[in-house]
């Protein structure tokens, strides 16, 4: 079954800046995506419409049943729950702990205390940093730190984890201890995940399913495909 | 249930937040502070000013001398007169006689030079004591009161208490002004720096939209951190208001420089404006942070 459909999107900015021209895609739910293409190819612009930063121009976003385009600004928070987002720059609260970040996303949206409780040390688990609750951000490393971003993100258990460069701070050692990471969420909790990245190396390694975008056109959609420029 | 969970989390964080960003938090609170402290003058000054003309207004009385002898029938008919008349509010009748005694009663003198006249010798004149709707029309009252028949003279308030009247109705305007554009003043300065707080909290705001927090979820510990903001910025303005004035009415015994002009007793004048400064703050602090968050909750 279909998770995500894309049908003739187009986004175009207000300064006049075409990014995505008429899209057409369909992700299967529990597959692990990677969006790639150079700078200005429109993959960050297509995470951002998967998560409604942005809404297209032209054309449906359907994900997990709900039309994106159509969302109101007051109901995006609807949307936002069924999904997890990581980003290059962690987006951490740096006063608070690893385990109230964790636990920020689940006190939003009015989770019970015992519930949080479980599930934050469930997710640090999964992400391998069940030693470091007590530690503050800045005292941990980048990829720890991504690690964090990723139990936040998925400590609300999401059908979808959106990815948007999550390795490019790190080094390749660490990225790959990332990508691990991601691997076995989907693996374990049957997560879709859809990662925009530019790193070949990734890519390539990973051996999973390729959106190539080039200029805000899809140039290709391969399963087990490889970075191709 | 998770209403409540979340109205006791957003106190929670709001109290949090006020601590964590303490510099920002005592910079909002001095600006309520000294905005209030300038709020609670006006509104002392403003009530004062308003309690001694309304005074000096209830005191403001036209005397209605009728003509000598005059007939009882006459009087009646004056009385009907005077009750035809719009801005007349209440009148009382007052013979030669009863002014005679009320003299007699006031002053040893009077008592002396009036014991030897009988009532055809005496000058005084049998009199209406009027009191009028609205003071400002005393004068246009009492002329109309004077082309009544059987009417000698009508003497009402001098000159300089007609103006004293107008000038303190003036007065009072002007203060309420104040007292407003006062209120609209705290609230821009308000906004803007609790502005500057959430703009130092952007991030904190952008997280909580990503990890689907609703916009209430969002706003509500903001609100909560400016109404207690709003509280706190009021403690100072309360003590003054309430130590400040009580001293300020010892000092003047109760008078500002004459009898005329009467302040109002502290007691509960004080917990009044006491409250009214406290949810000025309250309301400000609350309408200050919740249109500066706003900016942050468009998508």
């Amino acid at each position: 079954m279909d998770l995500i459909r894309i049908k003739n999107v187009e986004k175009k900015y207000r300064n006049g800046v075409t990014a995505i021209y008429d899209l057409n895609l369909a992700i299967e739910k529990g597959s692990f995506v990677f969006v790639i293409g150079g700078s200005g190819s429109g993959k960050s612009t297509l995470i951002k419409m998967l998560y409604r930063e942005e809404k297209p121009t032209k054309g449906q976003v359907i994900v997990g049943g709900l039309d994106v385009a159509k969302l109101k600004n007051k109901k995006v928070y609807k949307l936002r729950r069924k999904l997890g987002i990581v980003f290059q720059d962690y987006r951490l609260l740096p006063k608070q702990t690893v385990y109230e970040n964790v636990a920020f996303a689940l006190e939003c949206i009015g989770e019970k205390k015992d519930i949080i409780r479980t599930k934050v040390l469930k997710a640090l688990e999964d992400v391998g940093l069940k030693n470091k609750v007590h530690n503050y951000p800045d005292q941990l490393s980048g990829g720890e730190q991504q690690r964090v971003a990723i139990a936040r993100a998925i400590v609300n258990d999401p059908k979808l984890l959106l990815c948007d460069e999550p390795t490019g701070n790190l080094d390749p050692e660490k990225s790959m201890e990332i990508m691990k990471v991601l691997e076995d969420i989907n693996k374990m909790r049957g997560t879709t995940i859809i990662m925009a990245t530019h790193d070949k190396e990734i890519v390539n390694k990973m051996k999973k399913q390729v959106i190539t975008l080039k200029d805000g056109h899809l140039v290709k959609f391969k399963q087990k495909g490889t970075y191709v420029e | 249930m998770k209403l409540f969970r979340m109205l006791g989390r957003s106190i929670r964080d709001a109290i949090k937040s006020v601590i964590r960003n303490f510099s920002l938090s005592l910079a909002s609170i001095s600006c309520i502070t000294i905005t209030l402290i300038i709020v609670a003058i006006a509104i002392i000054a403003s009530y004062n000013v308003q309690n001694f003309t309304k005074e000096i207004e209830r005191d403001m009385t036209i005397v209605v001398f009728l003509e000598n002898g005059i007939e009882q029938e006459d009087i009646d008919d004056v009385e009907k007169e005077l009750k035809s008349i719009k801005n007349v509010d209440k009148y009382t009748f007052q013979s030669k006689q009863e002014v005679k005694k009320q003299m007699q009663e006031e002053s040893e003198v009077f008592n002396t030079v009036l014991e030897n006249w009988d009532d055809d010798e005496s000058p005084l004149k049998d009199t209406f004591q009027v009191k009028v709707k609205n003071v400002e029309q005393l004068s246009a009252t009492a002329k109309k009161i004077e082309k009544v028949d059987h009417v000698s003279v009508v003497r009402y308030g001098s000159g300089m208490v007609d103006k004293m009247v107008t000038a303190f109705n003036s007065v009072e305007k002007i203060t309420f002004g104040i007292v407003i554009a006062l209120v609209v003043v705290t609230v821009f300065l308000i906004i803007n720096t609790i502005k500057l707080t959430i703009s130092a909290r952007r991030r904190e705001i952008s997280i909580m939209r990503l990890v689907g927090a609703s916009n209430f979820t969002i706003k509500t510990p903001f609100i909560i951190e400016g109404m207690i903001l709003g509280i706190f910025g009021s403690i100072v303005p309360i003590l003054i208001t309430m130590y400040g004035y009580l001293a300020f009415y010892k000092h003047f015994e109760g008078h500002l420089y004459s009898q005329l002009i009467e302040l109002i007793k502290p007691e509960p004048f004080i917990y009044q404006t006491s409250i009214i400064i406290l949810l000025i703050g309250i309301i400000v602090g609350m309408i200050g942070s919740a249109s500066a968050v706003r900016k942050y909750l468009k998508v």
